[in-house]
């Protein structure tokens, strides 16, 4: 038994897995928790561009990904406390994997039996007429589906955003913008991580750093074989306006590679399809593009499964994002005992998001195991989290009250999607409050402006235009994502000519 | 929660909105004007170009001059507005009582009105709807967006600049972006003609030198942080990318100038009919929409290439809101409908009574030469040297007119003709 | 002959104009309005610009005031207008038709939007 005052963690990567790692560690004593990410602001990797699914675990086959089978299951459980704990938007609609022909029949029937395996509840197969009813937009083209009614969808961006609030209130400490470059090592023991702000000590380093997780692991001179492969996936989302938008999510039948494509309404009421499968190579760790290619696929395929795809005309974005594959799809989770501190929490492929509560409670007890610590919990840990108060929620009435309270309430900003300017205050003094860097990118995460149909150019200059006054920052040096919103004053160019 | 009696709520402080608050306020109805922002005037506010009020004011103002005047005319009329007003919803209880629901920094208020008139104004298409894929970069700028920063904030979005769409707001801002020394590499459109007024194209591009890539599209966006080249693309006559043809452009900015779609969501939660020619409302010679007492103006309606035409709405609109009041809704009358013949592509009112004068709004589907523009059933001919979808037509039909055509004829059709 | 083919931007009914030139006599074609002459005459012989900018302005409710050439300026003018702007700022409040600055290519620039003192 190894005994500390204080044991000093350092996480490497602040998505969903990172996160919730930080949130459990929070809820230990003499714990120092220090959350590093390299981007300007919480959950930027894979935890922004996914499908947002909490999935039943009928899809994981426990005789091949027992870990992954298990803490699906257990991660499908822990979400719909966390969602009520730390107000994360969600619901839990259930889901129909769409079989259009008797081979996917026969595929779908398969994963009849793994949720027999794996216990999961209320799994069954039902035929086009309850189809019909269960899903009154599926297409008409469907034979019948695998119905899993634990599925739910949660907002992902949100989640990593509220779990992030919720560990810093608990002590975590948070470090944007900076890079990790390598895991310091010596004698067979962790030192720390050197970043692009210097060398930061720890006793522990919990690498959750999502696509780039290979390389800090070779940093660290571990698991130098162990490769990740960026898979994109290509999402297309139309307008809330559009008339078919399913209750349930639906997907087609999964391949071995994949999950198959989905057709979801968000929990912000926008068509969502997608995604696509695509293997880039290794190093094309930063390739978000979308392509004509994989928009074309999605809309293929979403034919399959509504009965109507809305026209082109109203796809309000198209983005990707990158999942993190390991080889052969099997998580890497380890605590190393040469280095000593070290722990991988590498290539956690789908169902990761579904998983991330329950990787997070297995990981601190593993390090528990491996290192014979024991830690003791918090009496005074907060388990709970308010969400902003929202205008576009609330009745008239109750909106009524908060202007009498704050008259900022009853100034909208963002007009397709009824943000007030005391949301976007109070959004900059959460990303504050935090650590992170104040973005037009993360007031739009957190108050939906910029979101609506006409993409921000009503509303990004009135935005802007709020934080740089509450910041006293020139407009024109408001971050949008990475760069500012202007180069300069609008005769820097003629300045500079004479 | 106060609450307010209305004989009509205009929604939007811009041109047309504040032309339909003055004539409502002229004609002695109880009237009041909503603004979202925090002061009336909408885009003229950021046009400092010259082209607005030949026909209004007759004389060639800037927009920033013309909507002063326009907003000192309100303040003299002593017309009711509200600035940070945002109109949450609009509940149709009765043909002749509507409900709109305001949020205000001053609280809620309910106000119970006869009529609606709506002038909302339009929005800029994004880059999304106009299918361009890549990476989402920052230093991406809708053309408007743009105009707002540059010509109200004085900031400069960027130095090396791509225009996507050839539409007026983008040939504005490429004349402005290259006045402040900024370099407009091209302006890309995938028609085989420019989107704007020939004016425009003239002053804004060929005075400037600056390419006008016609038939082109932009295929891809690259950028890691912000936006780092584009890549433009040929297009056949189905308007689809040329395999082959692709090269790049290298920039730091994008400017989308791809068009205008009338803003028109509060609508159609009432339930109107849209045009999908216009993406406004189908209307009829009153301005009126398919729901009684709710009345459309300005870009709302159709997107006008003139601020003349949608101050010359508001106050059409304003017209008929004082008869549906007078009378307790526009009386029953056979309406003629207007059928869209040859190279018609839109035409606003889409009904006419033929009891009164009406003014018809109406954009051509190809660029033509030397053509006459008619309806044959009454009779109106007008010569051209030459039409163009940019720029709007405004005919002006005399119930005159309309006394030759019998009774039991229901359409009329508006078409063009070559010499 | 010399001829050339111009679109007349006085007013947006953009009159396709023909401009034919033979020894000093000058022909306009298509010209629906005398103001279209005129321009076309204009556009050959000594062709000219309105230039629009905005300038900053000192504790006002908007942080800059549009501004335009009182007349239109020889179109080689241009650049030397937006040069002399380069630096200018001045004070709210400002009125429509303040004069910015004097005596620039044969003309004043003056203000076009109103900026009330803060």
């Amino acid at each position: 038994m190894i005994f500390m005052d204080r044991l000093r963690v350092a996480i490497v990567g602040a998505g969903i897995v990172g996160a919730s790692i930080a949130r459990i560690l929070s809820s230990y004593q003499n714990v120092d928790i220090l959350l590093i990410d390299k981007e300007p602001d919480v959950g930027w990797g894979s935890s922004k561009a996914n499908t947002s699914i909490i999935h039943p675990c009928h899809e994981e086959d426990p005789r091949v990904h027992p870990l992954r089978a298990e803490l699906c299951l257990r991660g499908n459980k822990l979400w719909r406390e966390w969602v009520e704990e730390l107000e994360i938007p969600a619901k839990w609609p259930g889901e129909l994997m769409i079989f259009t022909d008797s081979d996917e029949e026969k595929r779908a029937r398969e994963f009849l039996e793994l949720a027999k395996m794996n216990k999961v509840p209320g799994v069954r197969v039902v035929d086009r007429e309850e189809l019909k009813i269960l899903e009154p937009n599926v297409s008409s083209e469907v034979l019948g589906a695998l119905y899993a009614p634990t599925a739910g969808i949660i907002s992902p961006f949100e989640a990593v955003i509220a779990i992030v609030e919720n560990a810093v209130d608990n002590g975590v400490k948070l470090l944007t913008e900076t890079y990790v470059d390598k895991v310091r090592v010596s004698s067979g023991r962790v030192l720390g991580v050197e970043t692009s702000r210097g060398f930061i000590e720890a006793d522990i380093v919990i690498n959750a750093s999502g696509i780039y997780a290979d390389k800090i692991s070779h940093t660290a001179g571990v698991e130098l074989d162990f490769k990740i492969v960026p898979r994109r996936g290509e999402y297309v989302l139309f307008d809330e306006d559009v008339d078919v938008k399913p209750t349930k999510i639906l997907h087609t039948t999964p391949t071995p590679r994949t999950k198959g494509v989905y057709a979801i309404t968000t929990v912000h009421g926008n068509l969502m399809i997608g995604p696509t499968a695509e293997d880039l190579p290794i190093d094309a760790k930063e390739d978000l593009s979308t392509t004509v290619e994989g928009v074309e696929y999605v809309l293929r395929e979403a034919r399959k499964l509504l009965r109507s795809v809305p026209p082109k005309s109203r796809i309000v974005r198209m983005f990707a994002g990158l999942r993190p594959e390991p080889p052969g799809g099997q998580w890497l989770i380890k605590v190393y005992e040469d280095p000593w501190g070290f722990v991988n929490v590498a290539g956690i492929r789908s169902p990761g998001l579904t998983a991330a509560p329950a990787i997070a409670e297995y990981v601190v007890k593993l390090i528990e195991d491996t290192y014979d610590i024991k830690l003791a919990r918090k009496n005074s840990w907060s388990r709970f989290r308010r969400d902003m108060v929202r205008v576009r929620n609330r009745s008239l009435e109750e909106v009524d009250k908060l202007i009498e309270k704050n008259p900022d309430y009853g100034e909208i900003v963002c007009i397709c999607k009824t943000v007030s300017k005391a949301e976007v205050l109070e959004a900059v003094e959460r990303i504050l409050k935090i650590g992170a860097k104040v973005t037009l990118d993360g007031i739009k995460f957190r108050t939906y402006a910029g979101f609506g149909k006409c993409q921000g150019s009503f509303c990004r200059w009135r935005i802007a235009l709020l934080i740089s006054e509450k910041l006293g920052i020139p407009l024109n040096e408001v971050v949008v994502k990475k760069s500012p919103y202007g180069i300069g004053d609008v005769k820097m160019l003629w300045r500079e000519a004479i | 929660m106060k609450i307010l009696n209305y004989d009509t709520v205009i929604i939007g402080g811009g041109p047309a909105g504040i032309a339909a608050a003055i004539r409502t306020t002229e004609l002695g109805l109880k009237s009041i004007l909503l603004e979202n922002r925090d002061v009336l005037g909408g885009i003229p506010l950021q046009c400092i170009h010259p082209g607005f009020g030949l026909h209004y004011f007759r004389e060639d103002l800037t927009g920033t001059e013309f909507i002063t005047r326009l907003i000192d005319k309100l303040e003299k009329t002593g017309v009711e507005y509200i600035v940070k007003a945002y109109v949450h919803s609009v509940e149709y209880k009765d043909f002749d009582k509507k409900i709109v629901n305001v949020i205000t920094p001053r609280g809620v208020i309910k106000i119970n009105t006869k009529t609606v008139v709506f002038t909302t104004g339009a929005r800029e298409r994004h880059i999304f709807e106009i299918g361009v894929v890549g990476d989402r970069p920052d230093g991406i700028y809708t053309a408007g967006e743009a105009q707002t920063l540059m010509d109200i904030y004085g900031i400069l979005p960027g130095k090396e600049v791509v225009i996507v769409g050839s539409g007026d707001v983008g040939l504005i801002m490429a004349r402005r972006f290259a006045l402040e020394g900024a370099k407009v590499k091209a302006v890309v459109e995938i028609l085989p003609y420019p989107g704007g007024l020939m004016r425009n194209v003239m002053q804004c591009l060929i005075d400037f030198n600056i390419p006008l890539l016609l038939q082109h599209t932009v295929v891809k966006v690259v950028g890691r942080k912000r936006v780092e080249r584009v890549v433009v693309a040929k297009v056949d006559k189905d308007l689809k990318p040329i395999k082959g043809t692709e090269f790049e452009i290298p920039c730091d900015t994008l400017v989308i100038s791809a068009g205008l779609r009338p803003y028109i969501d509060l609508l159609e939660k009432l339930g109107v009919v849209v045009d999908p020619s216009t993406g406004g409302p189908v209307v009829n010679e009153y301005l009126e929409t398919s729901v009684p007492g709710v009345f459309v103006a300005g870009n709302a309606l159709v997107i006008n290439d003139l601020v003349d035409y949608a101050v010359e709405q508001g106050e059409l609109a304003a017209e008929g809101v004082k008869i549906f009041v007078e009378n307790n809704g526009i009386p029953t009358k056979t309406w003629r409908k207007i059928r869209k013949g040859r190279s018609i592509r839109l035409a606003v009112p889409h009904m006419v009574s033929g009891e009164r004068d009406v003014i018809l709004y109406a954009r051509v589907s190809v660029p033509e030469r030397n053509v006459f523009v008619e309806i044959p059933e009454i009779g109106f001919k007008m010569f051209s040297f030459g039409v163009r979808p940019a720029e709007m037509l405004r005919l002006r039909l005399g119930k005159e007119m309309f006394s030759k055509l019998s009774d039991n004829v229901n359409e009329i059709t508006l078409e063009v003709k070559p010499k | 002959m010399k001829t050339a083919e111009l679109v007349c931007i006085v007013c947006p009914a953009s009159c396709n104009l023909k401009v034919y030139l033979e020894d000093n006599d000058l022909k306009i074609e298509g010209a629906s309005c005398p103001k279209g002459v005129e321009f076309a005459k204009n556009e050959v012989m000594n062709p000219v610009r309105y230039v629009m900018s905005v300038v900053k302005v000192r504790g006002g409710d908007m942080p800059t005031v549009s501004v335009i050439t009182r007349k239109p300026v020889p179109k080689d003018c241009i650049w030397r207008v937006m040069e002399a702007l380069a630096n200018v700022e001045i004070e709210a409040p400002v009125e429509i038709g303040d004069i910015v600055l004097r005596d620039i290519c044969g003309t004043d620039i003056v203000a076009t939007r109103r900026v009330k003192k803060l």
